[in-house]
């Protein structure tokens, strides 16, 4: 089960750059953005999985001693929980950006902002 | 045309080289070095049941630290630009009443999910959950809140008091660790206590809830300043 | 075991159909709720994939705070949605 969601993870990163560069509407840029990122996080949760195991939490079913082999890898889920709080902080800004620049132009058409086009 | 067509090309391209990562992925047997450095020394050193609560606070608190420094220059430039409506403004502009209903729920539900917050953040150590899950549930409980009174504009300093104190004392404690123990944020300047109890791991509770209530205030921060933004700056 | 296997299956279609809605739906408020959509399913797997710390993570923050801010967004560029 965890190649089928490696292989989700990896779709949705596609679909999300996909949405990112064919998409003129600013504010569907973002949620491809948003979906690039759960694809993101979906393959890297994936890949800390092992065969078998728990979660890295010890308690009655897991002892100390044999903690090494019966959890799954817990570095890569440290790294997942950080960025899933970096994205929507990104996502905001990115949000905050696009109210300004409909505020200027009226319009969330990514073809009619062409200041530094050439 | 042509710059659809060449977006699906690149696209194309990037699928190609994701699919061979995919086709050469196997998975491990066991972990890592550094996973199994953390798994077999790191109930013992630190004392927390919950491995990634001991490689997010400590072992990798540095990165945590920076993490919280991102999402508060994030609330700053959203500050920075949208400016906030003033309380008269806010006043005037005269939404439409909030439902009976909806007040009667928000004034029962809201003090439980701040102490659900609290909660999970608390025993970060021992359970799942932790500092950015219960600051996230305590951002909800506040966006309740924002939903059934559309009107005010207080509470802004508390959030703003809240965020200050948690993250001066996130640092102090961090520089404290150097003092008393190891390092930069090391756990150990409390005893280590007994594993698996309320009162164990040394100072993650409390850089935990730390960091719990500073990501709490920022997320609420942020929604706040989205919410009043003021049309037409 | 197989129960997760086919569980796991049945998530990934849905999610891959959700950001395909999101993607291509022509609503832009039915697009934010496709998106929340596809974080909350990806909670679900991951807690199948043994991590309950990013399940909680993602369900509280990628599903509910990230989609009310994509709607406070949308209620201030009303009328420019299409162009």
């Amino acid at each position: 089960m965890e190649y089928v969601a490696l292989a989700t993870g990896l779709i949705l990163v596609i679909l999300g750059l996909y949405g990112i560069v064919a998409q003129r509407n600013i504010f569907r840029i973002i949620i491809g953005f948003s979906i690039f990122d759960t694809g993101l996080h979906v393959v890297l949760v994936s890949i800390a999985y092992l065969k078998n195991r728990t979660a890295p939490i010890l308690d009655e079913a897991v002892s100390k001693g044999e903690a090494a082999s019966k959890i799954v890898d817990p570095v890569p889920q440290a790294l997942v929980l950080t960025a899933i709080v970096i994205g929507v902080a990104i996502t905001a800004l990115m949000l905050t950006f696009a109210l300004k620049m409909y505020e200027k132009r009226k319009t969330l058409d990514i073809e009619k902002f062409e200041d530094l086009k050439w | 045309m042509v710059k659809k067509l060449v977006a699906i090309a690149i696209l194309a391209g990037i699928a190609f080289m994701l699919y061979g990562l995919f086709a050469s992925y196997t998975q491990k047997e066991t972990l890592p070095k550094t996973s199994r450095y953390y798994a077999i020394k790191g109930p013992d050193e630190l004392g927390s049941a919950n491995l990634v609560t001991s490689v997010v606070v400590t072992y990798r608190g540095l990165d945590t630290l920076g993490e919280v420094t991102i999402l508060f220059t994030v609330a700053s430039i959203i500050g920075f630009f949208l400016r906030s409506r003033t309380k008269r403004e806010a006043r005037a502009e005269n939404p439409r009443e909030t439902s009976e209903i909806l007040h009667t729920g928000v004034a029962f539900l809201v003090p439980i999910i701040f102490v659900f917050g609290a909660y999970v953040f608390i025993g970060g150590h021992l359970s799942p959950g932790g500092g950015f899950q219960g600051g996230a549930i305590i951002a909800s409980g506040t966006l309740l809140l924002f939903l059934a009174q559309p009107k005010t504009s207080g509470g802004h300093t508390l959030i703003t008091f809240v965020e200050s104190v948690s993250g001066i004392a996130y640092v102090g404690i961090g520089i404290a660790g150097i003092f008393l123990a190891n390092g930069f944020l090391d756990n150990r300047i409390l005893p280590v206590g007994e594993f698996g109890t309320i009162f164990s791991a040394g100072a993650i509770p409390i850089i935990y809830s730390l960091i719990g209530l500073k990501v709490g205030a920022e997320l609420s921060a942020i929604l706040y300043k989205l919410k009043d933004a003021k049309e037409d700056a | 075991m197989s129960f997760f296997l086919v569980l796991t299956v049945v998530l990934c279609a849905v999610m891959l159909g959700s950001a395909g809605m999101a993607l291509y739906h022509k609503n832009l408020a039915a697009t934010v709720i496709a998106a929340g959509l596809v974080s909350l399913v990806a909670s679900i797997i991951y807690l199948i994939l043994a991590a309950p710390d990013v399940a909680m993570t993602e369900a509280a923050i990628g599903s509910g705070l990230s989609t009310v801010m994509f709607f406070y967004v949308l209620k201030r560029v009303r009328g420019g949605e299409n162009g």
